[in-house]
This record gives structure tokens, sequence and C-alpha cells, in this order.
């Protein structure tokens, strides 16, 4: 990863960070599709980066987001979850003949179904983790199950959105 | 032993993640005890300040609707005092001082608070500096907001009524039956009310009030209304959901009350061995 890659990718994360923290926390469509936007910037990570380095940064990541949602630990044993499963889903849906050693897990280098099928499974396995611990002996397993999908299904198109309008852009101008 | 270490070196990942997750799960649980776990959260002055200027900013586009509501509750105080204002020619008796002070008052603004959780809580601006303890009731003008939980130099956190680990000692306005309020997890302008017996004859419309039992809130601060009341599952008691009177989407500024009296009542408690709960 070069010193442009590290500079992008930190303010990339810092930004989805603030965005989360300060207006998507009380955004819930219906009241059951929660928003986390915010993974989109651990899913965005270069395909080099390490394992070890992906685990501690979504951690810290996810214990800065519960630290201003009074939620502690929550969000960041999910995000953790995400990140240790993320080089695993990512070998299992690799293109026959692997990656290129450039490419970088994102919408426009990668096409939307790729990328659908790239986050939707890791950041349903998010939410099962984040809706079981939240609401921990209140609901049953039904509505801990629509939570998930539904807030899944919202925060990919929110990530598909925020890309299509801020990523191709910043391409054309590089 | 080179072995060994190998071996582990090539699980570091896997060990790293079960590290952490047990730290996060640590911290989940310490959390969630209704004591302790005041160092990790918002009444940090780090990131207090840091919602009070996120809060700042946002309040600056509610002052006029904050306005409204504190003119109408003036008006409404306005009211009382000249009902209570005795006239001139009447005889003076002042009340009995332990009787006045056993509930004090003070105000604060809620710098963050969310709804969406199972466990929701709320940010106040203020902290022991300006005498907030842990364990004082919160409310508003419309009915009670929540519970204080820990406090800070500056900021304190509470716990919000919409949170399934808040039990409220109330009782039915109109006919004193007394029961437990407690949010199930659901609508966050819904609540239960537990343990009311099915001899009870409660109907939707009634009014729910604190009962003043738990030494937390004054009597009579209102709760809600009850919306629906059925037989339910349990043989023993009813099914009773209330409409809460507090809009918990726009919770701003709110009360504190403690109980000054609340060491005594509980050593009392203590003495003769009963335990209060509610």
């Amino acid at each position: 990863m070069n010193f442009k890659n590290l500079i992008t990718h930190t303010l990339l994360l810092l930004i989805l960070g603030l965005i989360q923290i300060i207006f998507l926390k009380n955004l819930a469509l219906f009241g059951v599709a929660f928003s986390f936007l915010y993974l989109l910037g651990i899913l965005n990570l270069p395909l080099q980066t390490s394992h070890v380095a992906l685990i501690l940064i979504s951690f810290g990541l996810g214990l800065l987001v519960d630290v201003f949602y009074d939620t502690i630990g929550i969000h960041a044993a999910s995000a953790t979850l995400l990140s240790f499963l993320r080089p695993y889903w990512l070998k299992t849906i690799s293109p026959t003949g692997g990656y290129d050693d450039s490419a970088k897990p994102n919408l426009p280098e990668m096409g939307i179904v790729w990328y659908i099928s790239y986050s939707l499974p890791l950041i349903v396995a998010f939410s099962l983790v984040f809706f079981t611990a939240d609401q921990w002996g209140t609901e049953g397993f039904f509505g801990v199950l629509s939570k998930s999908i539904l807030s899944s299904i919202f925060t990919v198109v929110l990530a598909i959105i925020v890309q299509l309008l801020f990523f191709k852009r910043r391409r054309e101008i590089r | 032993m080179l072995r060994i270490l190998q071996f582990l070196y090539s699980l570091r990942s896997f060990l790293l993640f079960v590290l952490l997750e047990v730290l996060a799960i640590g911290l989940i649980v310490s959390n969630n005890s209704p004591q302790g776990g005041a160092f990790f959260n918002s009444s940090n002055t780090v990131i207090g300040s840091a919602l009070k200027t996120r809060s700042d900013v946002l309040d600056f586009f509610s002052f006029a609707q904050a306005n409204e509501t504190l003119i109408r509750e003036n008006a409404m105080l306005l009211q009382q005092i000249k009902t209570l204002t005795q006239e001139p020619d009447s005889l003076f008796i002042p009340l009995d001082s332990a009787f006045q002070a056993q509930f004090q008052f003070t105000g604060a603004r809620v710098i963050s608070n969310s709804l969406r959780f199972a466990q929701n809580h709320l940010t106040l601006n203020k902290g022991f500096k300006d005498g907030l303890k842990p364990g004082m009731g919160i409310f508003n003008q419309d009915g009670i907001v929540g519970r204080v939980k820990s406090v800070s130099e500056n900021y304190s956190v509470g716990i919000s009524l919409l949170n399934t680990g808040l039990l409220v000692s109330s009782k039915i306005k109109s006919t004193e039956n007394f029961g437990t309020v407690n949010w199930d997890g659901k609508s966050s302008k819904q609540a239960k009310m537990l343990y009311m017996p099915r001899h009870v004859r409660a109907q939707a419309g009634d009014t729910i009030v604190t009962s003043g039992f738990n030494a937390v809130f004054p009597e009579g601060i209102r709760i809600g209304i009850i919306s629906s009341v059925n037989q339910g599952d349990d043989p023993n008691y009813l099914d009773i959901l209330i409409d809460l009177s507090t809009d918990f989407t726009r919770v701003k500024y709110v009360y504190l009350v403690e109980n000054t009296q609340i060491v005594e009542l509980d050593s009392l408690y203590k003495k003769s061995e009963v335990v209060n709960e509610f």
C-alpha cells in the first residue's frame, strides 16, 4: 500500500465514521432498516491489507462508533466479525484466475453484480450479530432476522449510491 | 517449541479475532449492569464535548419550538402559583421544612438521544459539578423520560424509558391501582404496564402516572394513556398497552428530580428487611 493510498483510506474511514456518528444515528427506514454506512470504509480497504491490520482497524472503528452511540462493544464485536470473514469470503467469490494485483474491492473497479455479492453477505453477518446483541432477550428471532436483512439491503443500496456519486468522479479527475 | 510458535503465528488472525470478540462481549456485559461501565460512554469529557457541539448546531434550528413549549409550561406554572398564592388577609402557615425539601428539581439539556435500539440512552449537558447524581429521575413537561445512570464532571448519561431494563413504579390515576411500566422494545410510542391483577377495571383512555413508591419520581408525573387492555397469556395479570405521553423523538430540555430523603428511606428499608424493588 503506497502513501497516497494510505492517506485516501484513512480519510475515507474517518469521514464515513463521522457521517455515521453525526447523521445516521437515528435514521431508520420504517423503524427497521438501519444504515451502517461506515462499513463501506472497511469493505473498500485494498486486497493486500493484512488480516491482522484489518481486524484491528475495524475493532477500533466499531469502538469509536460505539462510544458515541452508548452501545459499547456491540458495533466493535460485529465489525470485528465482518473483517475476520472478509478474506475468506473474497477467496470464495474470486473470479477464475484470481484478482489482479492492483484490483480494489470497490464498485467502479469490480462492477455492480460482483459488489453486491461481495458486500451483502458480509453486511448480513454483521447485522445478525449486531441485532442479536442489541435485542438480547427482548424480541423473537424473526424480529432480529427481518431487521438484519432489511438493514443490510438498505446499507448496501446506500453504499452503492455513495460510490456512484463520489468515487467515479474522483477517478476521472485523477 | 519453535513449531508451536510457528503454528500459533499461522493462526494469529484467528487468535486476534477471538481476543477482540471476547473483549467486546466483556464490554457489552459490563456496560449493561445497572451500575458501573461509566468509563467508556458518552459522559466522557472528550466525547461529551463533541456531542455538545453537534447538539449546539442542531439546536439552533429548534429554538422556536423549544420556546413555544417553555412558554406553554410557564403559563401553566403561573396558573398554579395563582391558585396557591394566599390572599393577603388570610393566616400564613409555613409548611413543614422536611416536607418542602423532599424533592429538589433542576433542569438540563439533552445533547444526545437514541430511539431505535432495545437499550436506549440519553446524554445530558450537566454533571456532578451541577449537582447531578446517579439515580435521579428525568422528566419533561409531557411526562417521564428516564433515570440518570452515571455522572462525570460535566456530563451525565441516563437510561431512557425506552430501555427494556428500566422499570417505573406507576399507577392508574383514577383507580389508584399500582403496577410497573416497562418498555417492550417495539415502538418508541408505546410501552407495557406489568403486574396489573385481573380484577382491576382498567379501561382504554385511563391516565397512567408515577406512583411515588420507588423514591425516584414524586407522585403524579404523567407516563401515558392506556391504549388497549387485553386478557393476555398470563393467568394472573392483564396485558395493558399504553401510549407514552412523552414524544421521545424530540426530547430536548428536561427536568431532573432528586429525592433528598432517599438515604433515610433506604436505611429504613434495610432495617426492616424490606426489599424495595420498584
